[in-house]
């Protein structure tokens, strides 16, 4: 009932809209609005250019108001060095941006405004002018030659090579959560091998590298503050995208082919935590390459420790093989097997 | 209608004259497999506007989920039956949403809708030509479209869904049907129907570039075609040199879904099992894909560039200002196109040398675009404005590309790019300079020839509002984005609650919404008007905007052969809008210089 009375009170409105048009377009054939020239009728002329001088004003004010408003929501924590340089980088740009924004977006209602049709006037006839093309081909020129050198300069400080002393974590994304392994006492991360992976060895790491027995995995990453970290990025089915949102990282993790990111934090989660306000503030990892279902609740925790805080974490804890002993087992009896499998296909290569 | 009827009857009679005999068309052959080249606009125009309408619908269906993340949608279950589970939007759906709503709009309606709307009407009427090279290619263009359509239409009603990878495909996920119920059938239709629209492309394509190199009225050199048609020329040559390779792409994505090759797998364990595959390169896929992808949206938003150029000079009664300049930057524009692709790659893992090089040649771009904003404000100084609608449409035009245009100089730094990438500021970004813009220009165009299409005026009223309406609403649904992607929001999250950095802006989605919502519905405005007018609207005059192109030399409704007579020449360029001296303010192409004494600058003088 209630449905079907909508639906009449819908359709009457409709009614009375179309009733409406129609009455609109016979008033305007009276007045003889449709002899002239589609455009040149005085009041739609100066209704509609008065709009876009309204919009021009109502819509500037209400985007500065809405900026100012989010500022606070839209500027996350920065944590790493180079964060503070792309972040600087960016409001600079925007600052350019926002010059160019506001001049051209002025003329272009002011002019909408200020030339509206009028009847006794004429256009003035003025196809070009080599000079004024010049000139504004040079200044925007110039100025992407700045943003590129500032932006060039930036990206080759983010992208050179990881500092020998870093901190070396390797993070592989999988559907839908993430797996990060630690290299342990010895600093080198183990082989690891997609065939290798089952439900306990999620990584597929090859526990026949004497390099893989001190590699721990713990369900958070802790990383020290004021150091460099050194991110090595796998994915073991489709293409994921780590993201740090506080800390400006974002690299792909695509299956196949690992990927990098080095960084250094510049604030411990306890910090931010006081300087938000925040106690429940977490530093979070994130997905952002859409990668199925869960892509939206790729979540994991990052912490940043005070050097000596993240000595004592590391110490606590224990190898993953230390944990699940029988894998190794089950592990060299793989091999042995692989082995069989490899020498059994070279015969067959050599018979054929 | 009769009147209409008749006057078509006779123009096909004489456009056959030379033949020796001549049949009378009949209803399939006028109608349908028409091969005169305004009946195949009108049809690539139905299409568009169609899949403009679902392409928009699936965006209404996945804002409501992202604008009231906690609410319950129990009452679309009539719609989207068990895709709605318990009141909530499957997360696997909400992907295809997505997915199909970006196909659909890139491809379907601003590739398909735009160029094959414009380009097939105006530039046999624009060049003085009588119809395309090849009205056969051209009805079997748009034919290969419909069967793509079909395919893809087809494809939102499987079981296991539509293609759910993104509308970028990125294998593995659209490779492995295990991986996402997206990657089943509804990806083997995605690719079937995208190879046989790339099908359609090409015959459109290789039909409008001969057309305009060799069709053209006496007269009519390169130097005096309206921008319109250097914009749609440029258009088809960026698809005919970069469609091909998202062919191969799709091609090998096929191979490695249903015949087992490794192109972009290798090292992949899923759904409990180590796969074969190995040595194939994802990041592969990526560089294909976007080799096609970034001049994709150069030919989304160049035909505008056209459209919107002689909007502006028409209505504002003054040449465009920097005739050859806009050219040039156009051309600037087209062959840089080809060479930034990796852009979008920033953070792929690609060498950072070649990020660099990529930056650069990216930031380039904005030298030809800034030249095209100024000469556009440039051409409104001094005029004598007539808002009309396509004219209202124009000047928004060019106030979105601004706005869309300049984040453009953020992304395409690679520094900035590492926070950006993939976040709603690359929403914002994109939407505002060649969805909500190109949308624009493509309104633009459809307010300022319908007359010449249907031989009536649309209400100008009516577009009014409609414009109103979606001048506002663009600028709703899109400035508060740039807030949420500078703050990092992840794009393709079917929601953000899960995250405490991502949990704040709650209102501003709602806001979103409701913005996107109006929108939507001011479309409705927009279709009322378009039917109506075809039908009811108010009979238009031969050239009712006193605009100078030949297009508007024609009958009012022309016919097969477009002039019932000989075809026009021109004489002079198609901008000469209040010249001084002259009668009135607007000199058609096809009055010589010898009937404008009055006018003539000096060096007309002697000019035929």
């Amino acid at each position: 009932m209630i449905t079907f009375a909508i639906g009449l009170s819908i359709v009457l409105l409709l009614v009375i809209l179309f009733l409406l048009f129609r009455i609109g377009t016979l008033a305007s054939i009276f007045r003889g609005s449709t002899q002239r020239a589609a455009g040149t009728t005085k009041t739609s002329n100066k209704v509609n250019s008065l709009l876009m001088l309204l919009f021009l004003i109502v819509g500037g004010a209400a985007f500065a108001w809405s900026f100012a408003d989010a500022w606070d929501d839209m500027n996350q924590p920065i944590a790493s060095v180079h964060g503070a340089w792309t972040d600087s980088l960016f409001w600079t740009t925007m600052i350019v941006i926002g010059i160019v924004f506001v001049i051209t977006q002025i003329l272009l209602f002011w002019y909408s405004y200020k030339y509206q049709h009028k009847e006794e006037k004429r256009a003035y006839y003025y196809p070009h002018n080599n000079k004024l093309e010049i000139v504004w081909t040079m200044i925007p020129a110039v100025v992407m030659a700045l943003l590129v050198f500032a932006g060039w300069k930036t990206w080759t400080n983010i992208t050179s090579a990881a500092p020998a002393d870093s901190v070396v974590i390797e993070v592989m994304g999988k559907q839908f959560s993430w797996l990060v392994r630690y290299p342990g006492p010895d600093g080198k991360l183990g082989e690891a091998n997609v065939h290798l992976i089952d439900a306990t060895n999620e990584i597929g790491v090859d526990f026949s590298d004497p390099n893989a027995m001190d590699d721990f995995m713990p369900r958070e990453i802790h990383v020290p503050k004021g150091k460099p970290v050194h991110l090595k990025i796998r994915s073991r089915d489709v293409i994921h995208s780590v993201f740090l949102p506080h800390f400006r990282v974002k690299m792909d993790a695509v299956p196949g082919m690992p990927t990098k990111f080095w960084f250094v934090p510049t604030k411990t989660t306890a910090e931010v935590r006081t300087e938000t306000g925040n106690p429940d503030f977490n530093f979070e990892l994130a997905c952002t390459e859409i990668c199925g279902r869960g892509h939206f609740a790729m979540r994991f925790i990052l912490v940043v420790d005070e050097p000596e805080e993240y000595e004592e974490w590391l110490a606590s804890q224990t190898p993953f093989i230390e944990q699940n002993p029988q894998l190794l087992t089950k592990f060299t009896l793989d091999s042995k097997d692989q082995v069989v499998l490899k020498k059994s296909t070279e015969e067959v290569k050599t018979e054929l | 209608m009769s009147s209409t009827d008749i006057s078509l009857n006779k123009d096909v009679h004489h456009a056959h004259e030379e033949h020796d005999h001549h049949h009378d068309q009949n209803f399939f052959e006028k109608y349908i497999f028409s091969q005169d080249h305004k009946v195949i606009a009108k049809q690539f125009l139905f299409a568009g506007i169609f899949w403009g309408f679902i392409g928009g619908f699936l965006s209404i269906i996945f804002r409501l989920q992202l604008g009231w993340p906690e609410a319950t949608f129990t009452f679309l279950e009539p719609i989207l039956g068990n895709w709605i589970v318990n009141g909530k939007l499957d997360p696997e759906f909400y992907l295809a949403l997505v997915t199909m709503h970006g196909t659909i709009m890139v491809f379907f309606v601003l590739t398909a809708g735009l160029s094959g709307t414009f380009s097939n009407f105006l530039i046999p009427l624009q060049i003085g030509a009588r119809d395309m090279a090849s009205g056969f290619m051209n009805m079997l263009s748009f034919w290969v479209f419909f069967l793509a359509s079909v395919i893809m239409f087809w494809s939102l009603f499987l079981e296991t869904g539509p293609a759910g990878g993104g509308w970028t495909v990125y294998p593995p996920l659209s490779a492995l049907p295990q991986a996402i119920s997206g990657s089943k059938g509804g990806m083997t239709m995605w690719l079937i129907s995208m190879a046989l629209f790339i099908v359609s492309q090409l015959l459109g394509g290789v039909n409008y570039i001969t057309t305009v190199i060799n069709l053209r009225t006496k007269g009519m050199s390169m130097t005096k075609l309206p921008l319109t048609i250097w914009s749609f020329f440029l258009t088809a040559i960026l698809g005919l040199l970069s469609f091909p390779v998202l062919l191969s792409a799709a091609l090998l994505l096929i191979f490695d879904r249903s015949f087992g090759t490794s192109f972009f797998l290798s090292d992949i364990y899923i759904a409990g099992e180590a796969l074969a595959n190995t040595g194939g390169s994802a990041i592969l896929f990526q560089h294909l894909f976007w080799f096609l992808g970034h001049p994709e949206v150069y030919i989304v938003i160049l035909p505008t560039f056209g459209i919107v150029s002689e909007v502006i000079a028409t209505n504002a009664r003054k040449p465009i200002f920097g005739y050859r300049a806009m050219i040039g930057s156009m051309l600037g524009i087209a062959v840089l196109s080809f060479v930034v692709w990796a852009h979008h790659m920033f953070v792929t893992g690609m060498n950072p040398f070649l990020g660099s090089v990529f930056m650069f040649l990216t930031l380039i771009i904005a030298v030809p675009s800034a030249v095209k904003v100024f000469n556009w404000i440039a051409t409104l100084w001094r005029g004598n404005i007539r808002f009309t609608t396509a004219m209202m449409f124009a000047v928004a035009f060019v106030s979105l590309f601004i706005s869309g245009g300049l984040t453009g100089i953020i992304l395409g730094n690679s520094a900035l790019d590492i926070q950006l990438h993939d976040t709603y500021f690359v929403i914002a970004h994109f939407h505002l300079v060649m969805g909500a813009a190109a949308f624009f220009g493509m309104f633009c165009g459809i307010y300022h020839w319908f007359p010449k299409m249907f031989g009536r005026m649309m209400d100008e009223k009516l577009g009014a509002i409609h414009f109103w309406l979606t001048f506002l609403s663009a600028y709703l649904v899109f400035m508060p984005m740039h807030y949420i992607g500078i703050a990092g929001f992840p794009r393709r999250y079917y929601s953000w609650t899960g995250f405490d950095a991502f949990n704040t802006f709650t209102d501003l989605n709602s806001f979103i919404s409701i913005a996107a919502i109006l929108g939507f519905a001011a479309q409705l405005i927009f279709l009322f008007n378009f039917i109506y007018s075809i039908f009811k609207g108010r009979r238009a005059t031969a050239n009712p905007w006193h605009s100078n192109t030949l297009e508007w030399t024609t009958p009012v409704n022309p016919g097969h052969g477009n002039w019932p007579g000989e075809i026009p020449a021109v004489y002079r360029w198609p901008y000469d809008y209040s010249k001084p001296g002259a009668p009135e303010d607007y000199i058609p192409q096809n009055v010589p210089f010898s009937q404008t004494q009055s006018s003539n600058l000096p060096y007309e003088r002697d000019l035929e």
